[in-house]
């Protein structure tokens, strides 16, 4: 057994609340780390996780203090220490790899400058010794001219790009245990692998011991020797990685591994009801109990403690973990959806639809053009047909969004038309629309904490579209409104609620009843789920398909996140630098051939299983502009045959299988190559 | 980057051109005209006759404008017409004697208010904040009318240490102002720093909040040393503003001060002009307390340019 290099010991953190109460968000968690291994802590928002990572430096957030218990690090209390005698351990001994670099970096001071006052603080060397070791540390964490980066500010870098700086400031001073908080979270697919490939080098270069926190099982399956599992403040389940994926033996974390939408599945995830508890709220019994399929009375009044299972190397917080290792659970399985029950007639068409962000120069304000030869999105082609979900997909800048707005009419198209309902054409101007499509097509946003009014109940924030377009009032109003919050699984209660009472997914319920409650025949959603908590996802996108089921209403789903589109669309458009790459029905563009980006995609896509690793098989750049001329893929096609794909705009190409695709290669031959 | 300077100089000028515009308008439309109001009840038969030509108000407005206009341009504002003399003769000692008091406001209140804002803001909570966080909350919430004329009780009647009021003529020299702008400059910088101080408070607070902060605090980075190389450069950026918004202020007179304090400065001769209907007067001096805030603000909207990293590369790569 190696050495243990850090331990907590009984460990609980918490505030006093403005009644004089203390109330732990933390709970008495004990765990080591040993030399040299990767520690994963996985959990959802609010369970304490980065709390923990945090008291773990000896770094209590403002507002917090510890109540009890110790981190010991080399045979000392971090938490007792002054001062004085953290800064001599932080970013020497432990050093910190924050979540957003792009806001952990200061702003005001040069890349080079806060590498060299890491080595400063943590180093002897001497001035050009540090200049060397800058250069090297940039190299070792692969930034492309290690020399010039130096000189950069932080605003001057891609995300990915300021995510291996800050791995770079962290090795600076040769850490013997390195803390990851979120490292991935924030950046787009492929950079994400490629940043999670960077971290597995390194701890196999340096023999650098990790704690991995993270939300995402995806991405603690890739780095993790070992994994905790943290709810409401406790730890509930610890053992080795492939153990917790496989066969995880408490029913929390049985629930968040089949409420991940994966790859390989075609159906739904299946949700957990309910969400987690609040701080402070548990009196007593498992703080699990509300949400547990295998819940007793016992598990009511009592509350398990942490057990260790010494055949399994496990410990776990549950009273009938037997339960669910004689179950022998499939996570495999998925809820099907009902099959793809869309009528034959398109309900609305993007013709050859281009839309630029360049600023009008004058003289095109005065003739109410734009001239702009390369535009953000061009030559969008796409027919959505009554009653089926059609999803965008593609990284940051992929243009998206972008069309979404268009759609909405929130955003003028350059060129090209909007088609709704018998080929009738639809302003690109909201103002030019008439009430009844307004009406039509309805936005949800991706962050219900922006998009509801939080001066407004939930009864006026349903009853404002109901008004507007239905004239509705008094006991009517009222009845519809209850109708609406039945249709999103919220009781009537929740009418004089405000949003900020409210937790994440209910929140999104509510916004997800306002788009209802226009009687839309489109929704267009704008990444809905990337703001929630996986259970908590799972249980939108099961409210989406079955409404969806219910109503007939037709989908326009944006997101970044592939197995997601895969759970819930049956269709799939795939789009880089605003120009579509590949579209078809979901289940034929993720199986091959597939266009060379797609493959990219696909091939980055984090599965909460170890024995799946990732491909990277494309240089995760990040392209500012779409070439002029040629495919939009070219910059960084893996595939790319040649001159012709820099001057030529590949053809469309139709598979077997219904999807079409866009490149020179010839659809046979990307299959051989694809095998 | 010259490109950019000189879009905004052009922008300025357009702005100065807009409020010479408005005042010589606004001047020609009130009922009389500069002589009229000047010569009140006299103002009939040859006298009236003899102000118009002198003044050349029988010429069109348009080109009264572009004759005024490009004399302000070679930096001549004509005649005033209670003291019958050059505008300029006029103007520049007010002009120094504002520059006196604001600088020395200016050179004493800024630094002050900076510390004040950092103190309150890294012991936020604490004892020092609460004191002083107290007194300037106390000291903005006061009129300035109010804590002058209870300095002059204080200080100068009770006390007796200084002058209540400034008895010395509008060209003074320098030496000869300093020992009596001190009650004025106090009572200024209590209201100026304190404003300030608040402004600086809430920006260190919320820089000292930021991840990049928290991450120095990770790093190691001994306390001091982050405040200034991470918190400071950061948090004091959106200070240069408010900053050159109260340099303004200060230049272009600090009216209700220089009344009480009866202090010869430009703020003074606003009132004085105004109630002597002395209409070239108060048009020169709107011109002049334009181009002040144009040329002020200017000058902190290119230095927050300059120090910003992120505007400065967003600007180059337009």
């Amino acid at each position: 057994m190696s050495e243990i290099i850090e331990s907590v010991k009984n460990l609980s953190i918490g505030f006093n609340s403005q009644k004089g109460k203390q109330i732990s968000i933390l709970r008495n968690v004990s765990t080591n780390i040993k030399k040299g291994e990767t520690v994963g802590i996985v959990g959802e928002s609010g369970s304490g996780k980065s709390t923990l990572a945090l008291a773990m430096m000896g770094y209590i957030k403002q507002g917090l203090f510890p109540l009890k218990g110790e981190c010991i690090f080399k045979s000392e209390d971090l938490l007792k220490m002054t001062s004085r005698q953290l800064e001599k351990i932080r970013g020497r001994k432990i050093a910190m790899i924050p979540q957003n670099a792009g806001q952990a970096l200061t702003p005001n001071l040069k890349i080079g400058y806060q590498i060299d006052e890491a080595l400063r603080l943590h180093t002897n060397l001497n001035k050009t010794e540090r200049d060397k070791k800058i250069s090297e540390l940039l190299n070792k964490v692969r930034l492309p001219s290690p020399e010039t980066m130096a000189f950069r500010y932080p605003h001057e870098l891609s995300g990915g790009q300021q995510q291996r700086v800050a791995v770079a400031m962290a090795l600076a001073g040769k850490p013997d245990l390195l803390l990851l908080d979120e490292p991935t979270t924030g950046l787009d697919v492929t950079t994400q692998a490629h940043v999670l490939e960077l971290l597995r080098f390194i701890a196999k270069d340096t023999g650098t011991s990790m704690i991995y926190v993270s939300h995402d099982l995806g991405a603690i399956a890739q780095v993790s020797d070992r994994i905790v599992v943290m709810y409401a403040g406790e730890i509930v389940l610890e053992g080795p990685a492939r153990k917790i994926l496989k066969e995880p033996i408490h029913p929390y974390t049985y629930g968040l591994l089949k409420s991940i939408p994966k790859l390989s599945l075609s159906g739904l995830p299946a949700s957990m009801p309910g969400s987690q508890p609040q701080p402070g709220s548990i009196n007593e019994g498992c703080s699990f109990y509300d949400r547990c399929n295998l819940a007793n009375d016992h598990c009511k009044k009592n509350s398990p403690d942490l057990e260790h299972i010494k055949e399994l190397d496990t410990n776990v917080r549950c009273f009938n973990h037997k339960e669910l290792i004689n179950q022998n659970n499939n996570l495999q399985t998925s809820i099907t959806k009902k099959s793809n029950n869309s009528e034959a007639i398109e309900v609305l068409k993007l013709k050859d639809v281009s839309i630029s962000y360049a600023k009008q120069k004058f003289f095109d304000q005065l003739l109410n053009k734009i001239s702009d030869q390369n535009p953000t999105v061009k030559d969008i082609n796409i027919d959505i047909k009554k009653g089926e979900t059609i999803a965008l997909v593609g990284e940051s800048g992929s243009g998206k969004s972008t069309i979404l707005k268009s759609i909405a009419g929130l955003l003028k198209t350059k060129d090209g038309q909007i088609k709704f309902e018998n080929d009738r054409i639809l302003s690109s101007d909201l103002k030019m629309r008439n009430p009844n499509d307004l009406r039509a097509i309805q936005l949800i946003f991706q962050n219900p904490d922006e998009s509801l009014n939080p001066n407004h109940t939930v009864e006026q924030i349903l009853s404002q579209p109901l008004k507007l377009y239905f004239n509705l009032s008094g006991e009517e109003l009222k009845k519809n409104i209850i109708d609406l919050l039945k249709k999103v699984r919220l009781g009537e209660f929740y009418m004089s609620r405000y949003p900020r009472q409210l937790s994440g997914g209910e929140k999104q319920r509510v916004a997800v009843a306002r788009a209802f409650a226009a009687k839309p025949d489109i929704i267009l959603c704008d990444e809905v789920t990337s703001a929630l908590d996986v259970s908590v996802q799972a249980a939108v996108l099961n409210l989406l398909q079955q409404l969806k089921e219910d109503l007939g209403t037709t989908y326009v789903f944006v997101s970044h996140d592939l197995a997601v589109v895969r759970a819930i669309s049956d269709r799939v458009a795939v789009l880089y630098q605003g120009r579509l790459c590949e579209i078809g029905p979901s289940q034929n563009v993720y199986k091959f051939p597939s266009h060379p980006y797609t493959e990219v995609l696909l091939g980055a896509v984090l599965e909460p299983d170890p024995d799946i690793k990732p491909k990277l098989v494309a240089e995760d750049i990040v392209e500012e502009k779409p070439p002029e001329k040629g495919c939009s893929f070219q910059g960084r096609c893996p595939r790319k045959i040649g001159d012709i794909c820099n001057s030529e705009v590949p053809p469309w190409q139709i598979g077997e299988n219904g999807n079409a695709i866009r490149c020179h290669i010839n659809i046979e031959e990307l299959a051989s190559l694809q095998q | 980057m010259l490109l950019l300077i000189l879009k905004r100089i052009g922008l300025g000028l357009i702005t100065l051109f807009i409020v010479s515009l408005i005042t010589f308008v606004g001047v020609e439309v009130l009922p009389g005209d500069a002589c009229t109001t000047y010569l009140e009840r006299e103002a009939y038969g040859a006298a009236l006759d003899a102000c118009i030509k002198r003044l050349g108000l029988d010429v069109p407005a348009y080109e009264r404008y572009l004759d005024w206009a490009s004399n302000v341009v070679r930096g001549d504002f004509g005649y005033s017409l209670s003291g019958e003399m050059p505008i300029n003769e006029v103007l520049g000692p007010r002009v120094k004697n504002s520059l006196v008091l604001a600088s020395v406001s200016i050179l004493i209140g800024i630094p002050l208010a900076i510390v004040l804002g950092i103190i309150t803001a890294l012991w936020r909570d604490k004892l020092p904040d609460i004191m002083i966080s107290t007194i300037t909350i106390f000291s903005m919430t006061i009129p300035e009318f109010i804590s002058a004329t209870l300095l002059i009780l204080i200080v100068a009647i009770w006390l007796g240490w200084l002058p209540g009021i400034v008895i010395i003529p509008s060209d003074a020299t320098f030496y000869e102002l300093l020992s009596n702008i001190i009650l004025p400059v106090v009572a200024i910088s209590m209201i100026m720093t304190a404003h300030m101080a608040r402004m600086v408070r809430s920006s260190v607070i919320q820089v000292m909040a930021s991840d990049y902060v928290q991450m120095a605090i990770l790093k190691g980075v001994p306390y001091w040393k982050m405040v200034f190389r991470h918190v400071l450069p950061n948090a004091l950026l959106p200070a240069i503003n408010v900053v050159a918004l109260t340099i303004a202020w200060l230049l272009g007179g600090v009216v209700v001060t220089e009344v009480v304090f009866n202090y010869p400065g430009l703020g003074r001769l606003v009132i004085e002009s105004i109630s002597n209907r002395d209409l070239p007067v108060v048009q020169a001096l709107a011109i002049i307390l334009a181009s002040i805030y144009v040329g002020i603000n200017l000058i902190a909207d290119l230095m927050t340019l300059m120090l910003n990293p992120r505007l400065k590369s967003l600007q180059i790569r337009k």
